[in-house]
């Protein structure tokens, strides 16, 4: 059942351009808004990265590219719900938490192919990497752990009200986190107000980790994976519990 | 009925449908403010880089909103537009002698009411932060003038969309070629700040990054003729075409046999 519905979910994202192409121009858009736009901020006094601001805002587009194709697969769930499809779906498995690894094994597929186009532009753009395999091979894992994350979030979300106008529902909190988070420069370096908010907020120990990652220094990884981790945990109940709602209004 | 009464209908028509989906102005109120709170913390640092014109952040940045704010009134009016058309309201509108000016005049009437209270917001806003605007009082007259003539640039634009394609999902999607002709400007650093060659000679090419520096200049330098001659002048360029070819369009949309 899992396997069918990622299958469906992959084929239909890569069958339809509209689906297909705002998944991977948005993500490339902000990386070469903020890498070339703002590349002088290399230079702001206390600014120190190893391997430079492509590196430096790769890592920050990566995680934001993982996590919104978790949030954008929460539309297609909403969408099998509004044409009943979902109902459909439900009927016919007979354990329905595979309808839910099935949309999260077609987010992950989503997010993979965004992750291979962004890599391979940022490394045509001249990228430094000072990690080495394992270290970048945490990194991405670290992005595929924040993509399970935006789509549990988002399914949750989707199965309890299962209409497109909750889209800035699934959104917004996603966006407001990864925002509230030191984006442009390491966290010492923001305004006040937005460190406090920023060294609450479990996305920077995220960022820090994946940019630690990519310069080959590694810091904060069991608080950056402990998070997402626990993240996860959380989400799975509240997806798990969103599906339940589902099944008793009776999938539609 | 005459020419301006027809206006004054469909302006106030276009008006109270923008204020009976609270998403429609709600999210242009809060939206920029919120992108203008986390940019400024997060880039508060770029103010030490040298050459940077000011030690405010904030004061800096607070073209930002007029311009995304008049992306979103552009984008909301310009699906409402298109929703008209889609559901034949256009159609019926044709049978009646309204003149096709008062379709165009009013629609875009609408979507200056929305730039008026726009403009309004971020100024009050701006000023209760803490900005200060360098060129005075008659300068933030100048913002508030400059910030509705681009709210009727892009809105013209934003019809423009509506009338030739008639469908909403085509004038939504116009939003991230919006976006894109935004972000890739001088709205985060001075132009003569960005190392990237590609990105300065983008950003330069760009007209948005012209309107940008207008409204930025007030606020932060005081009476800049140049940046505000050439804001101005991109503004009057973008409405003219705009509305030229919108009225074209129109022209075509209301064809009666």
């Amino acid at each position: 059942m899992a396997l069918a519905v990622g299958w469906r979910m992959l084929h239909n994202n890569f069958t339809t351009p509209s689906l297909l192409i705002p998944g991977i121009a948005f993500p490339m858009f902000f990386f070469v808004a903020f890498a070339g736009g703002l590349s002088r901020v290399n230079d702001v006094p206390g600014f120190q990265f190893p391997v430079g601001y492509t590196a430096f805002q790769f890592v920050f587009v990566l995680l934001q590219s993982a996590a919104f194709a978790g949030v954008f697969t929460g539309f297609g769930i909403v969408r099998d719900f509004e044409t009943g499809f979902a109902r459909r779906l439900m009927v016919a498995a007979p354990d329905r938490r595979g309808i839910l690894l099935g949309y999260a094994i077609g987010a992950l597929g989503r997010w993979a192919v965004t992750a291979l186009v962004l890599t391979a532009v940022a490394m045509l753009a001249g990228m430094e990497v000072g990690g080495n395999g394992v270290d970048i091979f945490a990194l991405y894992t670290l992005a595929a752990l924040v993509n399970v994350t935006g789509l549990l979030w988002s399914a949750g979300v989707a199965m309890r009200l299962r209409t497109l106008q909750a889209a800035p529902l699934m959104q917004l909190p996603v966006f407001l986190s990864l925002f509230f988070a030191p984006v442009f420069v390491p966290v010492e370096l923001l305004a006040s107000w937005l460190e406090t908010i920023a060294r609450l907020n479990p996305v920077t120990l995220m960022l820090e980790a994946g940019r630690s990652l990519i310069a080959g220094e590694p810091a904060h990884l069991v608080g950056a994976f402990g998070g997402v981790l626990a993240l996860i945990a959380l989400f799975s109940v509240w997806a798990v519990l969103g599906l339940r709602r589902a099944e008793a209004a009776g999938g539609g | 009925m005459t020419l301006t009464s027809q206006v004054l209908h469909l302006a106030r028509r276009s008006v109270l449908r923008t204020l009976r989906q609270p998403a429609n102005w709600i999210t242009p109120l809060i939206f920029p403010l919120a992108l203008m709170a986390v940019n400024s913390g997060g880039l508060d640092a770029a103010t030490s880089l040298p050459g940077f014109p000011t030690d405010s952040f904030i004061s800096f940045f607070l073209a930002f909103p007029f311009i995304q704010g008049a992306l979103f009134a552009t984008v909301n009016a310009g699906v409402d537009l298109a929703r008209d058309i889609q559901t034949g309201f256009l159609n019926r509108l044709a049978l009646t002698p309204m003149q096709s000016a008062a379709l165009l005049v009013g629609h875009l009437g609408g979507v200056i009411a929305m730039g008026f209270l726009q403009a309004l917001w971020y100024l009050t806003v701006g000023l209760a932060i803490g900005v200060r605007i360098e060129a005075g009082v008659l300068g933030a007259v100048v913002i508030f003038v400059l910030a509705v003539m681009i709210v009727l640039a892009f809105g013209s634009f934003g019809a423009l969309a509506a009338l030739r394609t008639g469908s909403t999902e085509a004038v939504h999607s116009l939003f991230p070629v919006f976006f894109v002709f935004l972000f890739i400007s001088s709205m985060n650093l001075p132009r003569n700040l960005i190392e990237t060659e590609w990105f300065q000679i983008a950003a330069s090419l760009n007209p948005v990054s012209y309107l940008i520096e207008a409204i930025r200049s007030l606020v932060i330098e005081g009476w800049n003729g140049e940046a505000l001659a050439l804001g101005f002048g991109v503004c009057i360029g973008l409405t003219i075409v705009g509305l030229t070819l919108s009225s074209l369009s129109l022209r075509g949309r209301l064809a009666r046999t």
